[in-house]
């Protein structure tokens, strides 16, 4: 994968604001642009800052986003192509580099329209920093499902578009012929009455010259010829033979590497560090005290781990190290306890008149659900290279978030973020733990105090241990219910809101709802995890729907059915996953069917779960996914998402569980932190549905509404109702509709 | 002085002999593709075969590979520079996402083909469960192992004209 230099970006304050996203040109040879002889090859012209035309009629997409394995490279550089009418096998790509005016502009621009569907969550960083309209807050991040909705839409297809707009203009100046008797066709220019035919090449010149228009007519759904197909993916072939440089790939001359340490204790600091403790260790360099961790520099990883484990370090107290598990679980109760009794909580919704139908119920159902932390564990451990050289801070890593890392690094270390130079790498595994720049500003201390480059990896360890973590929660309903058995009241209390702010709301016809919250402080870090407040909030949601249903006596889909016939988008969803799952046809002794259904960021997803429990062990045997992204770019990029996002949110489901003693994690490796493998993944069959709109995200929309559909599955197959996950903790031994509910 | 024999090449390593083979085919080698995810053998990443059968080369002192051939990721592609069924296969059913696992997925699998040629499914489960996907791409290596085997076994079938 080639990239930008960074130097071509250095001066490119030129570049007027949203000038990058509505793709404006830059001109060769204009004298007040000093990007172009910086950014712009003898042979290239720059049409704008997301496309570039070479003189062999080859074009390359810029994409601002990192690549996780989502295949969003793929997946931006067609949609430009596509707007383009561009060849597609004459297309690359490069990633945008880690600079302000790739500054993601279109989360700037949902957040200050207030768009709806915008993941206000990124509003609010963990680091603190706020993401704002204004060029300095800079934010530049892959997550949220944002790629394709808000680059794509917003920047690539229109740059795209309005390229095409102007490469048309321009042959039709040349030719002389009537701009609308002209046609773009794979990167050539046609016009069908003289069958004259031109390269896109002959015409980049005079077209950087033309002033593109700022909104130019996008194609409708139907005359997408790239868009819509499954190409291959770009980043596929270097990913089977090693080639694929990831952060920790990084080779550098004179390279040291570093283990770390940091306190056990969220909140504790060094107290000392006795550095006699290995001294007659073989090839040690330098040991840094990082505040809240201690690395060791040498010349290998392993001499480098090895010395961390004999380190003899004495951490300060801060005050949390009598922590338990039990006790944060007490906290959060309590919290909601006290938010009821004192009438404390904030009002997240209300509509209609609750009270009164509650008072009019003929039944009330309650239930109460509680979640876990969870770790993010991606597959390549935390690490970052940096080396200060020449007044400029250079890091190699892999970052969901390149721009918001220069920023804070550069605080870090008392640093121009303009000379903090980022080389981002493929990632191996984001799921959120990529957007939070701990462990770059750690790189970036430890490179302050040595002249030469140094790689710092985490072990297994640290990465369990100093997560920023998906929040523990509990969530507490109320539903009253007529003679029919009807909801005719939802009222749901919950402690610690996150983001998105929609993730508690459900979709389903009832009149009165109370939704409300309080919040409670922890001391372990928080973090954007996979799907965010939709890992935990679709649990709950779609777990007590299903209670209601099997209160009314009915079945839990067609319970669903009846309260969302005025919901087409969520309908066509449901119905189509009905068909395909051969819902209601018998399923063998022990088995059992579920289902949830969710809309998260933009994107309607059903799933039905086929469960066996065969001696006190559960079986998770199918998984039916139907997905409604409006428009699906890649249908096998989306069905490797789905299947990606249903693999994450089982694991979580069935194992996933960090828990806190003495203040510290107490789970540390694959041993204790379980992640779900070959020989229990179950048959996943994706469905696709483009049922028109803005585009949804693929990311995260198919991880929250697996844990219900197995649970819901679980209480098919067996009468057993779980409230608490993981289901790991359950014993099915005593399975039975006695055993209701787990705690 | 370590004498290592990898993909062919001879290597002679000044290093601690208790070193774990992965930082040596990394560090000193220089070869990345083969990746840490554990260091406690319980992912699979690190996996490379020493005399054909697999290793986790993280728990692997690299005292324990001399004198024995190790294979890497990067020395599966055959002499000629085809890549082997498995290659081909995986990029057939496009099984990556991330990527950072399928080194380990894909050596497990070579060696797997090599002792099976028609894995089923359950031989696969038994295979393949010491590797771990945070990425979840166990349904297209399932199917990646099934192409390569039909690939590789119709290769065999085809008569030898020498
Ligand atoms: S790194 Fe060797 S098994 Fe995980
Ligand atoms: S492809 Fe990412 S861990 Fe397997």
């Amino acid at each position: 994968m080639a990239k930008w230099s960074r130097r071509a970006f250095i001066t490119a304050g030129v570049i007027a604001s949203g000038a990058v996203v509505f793709g404006v040109a830059i001109r060769r040879g204009n004298p007040v642009d000093k990007v172009v002889s910086l950014a712009v090859g003898d042979d290239e012209t720059l049409i704008n800052v997301w496309l570039k035309i070479a003189t062999d009629n080859s074009i390359t997409v810029i994409v601002p986003h990192a690549e996780m394995g989502q295949g969003v490279h793929t997946t931006l550089a067609m949609m430009l192509a596509d707007e383009l009418d561009a060849d597609w096998d004459t297309v690359q790509m490069l990633e945008a580099p880690a600079h302000e005016e790739y500054a993601n502009y279109a989360l700037k621009r949902g957040y200050s329209t207030g768009d709806i569907e915008f993941p206000a969550f990124l509003v609010d960083s963990v680091n603190g920093y706020f993401l704002n309209a204004a060029k300095e807050s800079g934010t530049q991040i892959t997550g949220g499902s944002t790629s394709v909705r808000y680059t794509g839409e917003l920047a690539m297809r229109v740059a795209g578009a309005s390229t095409k707009a102007v490469l048309l203009q321009a042959a039709a100046d040349k030719w002389n012929v009537n701009r609308d008797s002209l046609r773009a066709e794979k990167s050539y220019i046609v016009h069908d009455a003289s069958g004259r035919r031109a390269r896109f090449a002959d015409f980049s010149v005079e077209a950087a010259n033309l002033s593109q228009p700022p909104a130019p007519v996008l194609k409708s759904h139907d005359q997408f010829t790239i868009m819509g197909t499954s190409v291959p993916r770009i980043d596929i072939p270097a990913k089977i033979d090693g080639s694929a440089k990831y952060g920790i790939d990084v080779v550098l001359p004179d390279m040291k590497y570093a283990a770390i340490k940091a306190a056990p204790v969220f909140g504790s600091k060094v107290a000392d560090i006795d550095e006699t403790s290995v001294q007659e260790m073989p090839g040690i360099h330098r040991i840094v005290n990082l505040d809240s961790a201690v690395a060791i520099v040498a010349d290998g990883y392993w001499q480098a781990q090895q010395a961390m484990e004999q380190l003899d370090v004495k951490w300060t107290l801060s005050g949390n190290e009598s922590i338990e598990q039990s006790d944060i679980a007490q906290q959060l109760a309590g919290a909601l306890d006290a938010a009821n009794a004192n009438d404390a909580f904030e009002v997240d919704l209300e509509a209609g008149d609750v009270k009164g139908a509650f008072d009019a119920a003929s039944k009330v159902v309650n239930a109460e659900y509680r979640v876990p932390y969870l770790a993010h564990a991606t597959m390549e451990p935390m690490n970052c290279t940096a080396w200060i050289h020449e007044g400029r801070c250079e890091l190699w890593l892999g970052t969901q978030n390149p721009l918001g890392f220069t920023l804070r690094i550069g605080k870090a270390i008392g640093m121009n973020p303009a000379d903090v130079i980022l080389h981002n790498q493929y990632l191996g595994g984001g799921f959120g733990r990529r957007s939070v720049s701990d462990f770059a500003e750690q790189a970036a201390r430890i490179a302050v105090d040595v002249p030469y480059p140094v790689k710092l990896i985490w072990s297994r360890e640290e990465d369990i241990r100093h997560d920023h973590y998906r929040q523990a929660s509990i969530s507490r309903f109320s539903a009253a219910v007529n003679a029919a058995g009807q909801p005719t009241a939802w009222q749901n209390q919950f402690v610690n809101k996150r983001v998105p702010a929609e993730a508690p709301h459900i979709p389903y016809a009832i009149d009165n709802q109370l939704i409300q919250f309080t919040n409670s402080g922890v001391h372990v870090p928080w973090g954007f995890w996979r799907s965010v407040d939709h890992s935990l909030h679709t649990f709950f949601t779609e777990s007590f729907i299903d209670e209601l249903a099997v209160a009314a006596g009915s079945d839990p889909l067609e319970f669903r059915r009846e309260l969302l016939v005025d919901k087409p988008g969520f309908m066509s969803v449901l119905e189509r996953v009905a068909e395909e799952s051969e819902w209601g046809t018998p399923l063998p002794e022990n088995c059992g069917r579920g289902i949830a259904i969710c809309r998260c960021f933009g994107t309607t997803v059903a799933q039905v779960v086929e469960v066996e429990i065969d001696n006190g062990t559960i079986r998770v045997k199918r998984v039916v996914c139907v997905v409604d992204a409006s428009f699906t770019i890649h249908p096998d990029g989306m069905r490797a998402q789905m299947e990606s996002g249903i693999i994450y949110g089982l694991t979580a489901a069935l194992y996933g569980d960090i828990s806190i003693h003495q203040g510290a994690v107490m789970q540390s490796n694959f041993h204790d932190y379980q992640i779900l493998r070959m020989s229990d993944a179950p048959k996943i069959e994706t469905h696709i549905i483009n049922g028109g709109g803005r585009f949804g995200g693929a990311g995260e929309a198919g991880t929250p509404a697996i844990a219900p559909a197995l649970t819901n599955a679980i209480f098919n197959a067996s009468g057993l109702r779980i409230r608490e996950l993981p289901i790991k903790h359950v014993d099915f031994s005593q399975q039975g509709p006695e055993m209701q509910g787990v705690t | 002085m370590i004498e290592l024999y990898i993909n062919g090449t001879k290597y002679m390593i000044d290093v601690d002999p208790m070193t774990p083979l992965l930082w040596v085919i990394r560090e000193q080698v220089g070869l990345t593709g083969t990746k840490f995810g554990c260091g406690i053998a319980q992912c699979g990443a690190c996996t490379v075969h020493v005399n054909g059968k697999s290793v986790r080369s993280c728990i692997t002192p690299v005292k324990a590979a001399v004198g024995n051939n190790v294979t890497t990721i990067e020395g599966i592609t055959s002499a000629d520079g085809e890549p082997h069924p498995i290659q081909k296969a995986w990029l057939t059913e496009q099984v990556p996402q991330c990527g950072y696992c399928q080194s380990g997925q894909m050596m497990t699998a070579v060696e797997l083909l090599n002792q099976i040629s028609s894995p089923t499914d359950s031989d696969i489960d038994t295979a393949m469960s010491g590797v771990i996907c945070r990425c979840g791409t166990y349904g297209r290596i399932r199917k990646g192992i099934k192409t390569a085997a039909l690939a590789m076994r119709s290769n065999a079938e085809v008569p030898d004209d020498g």
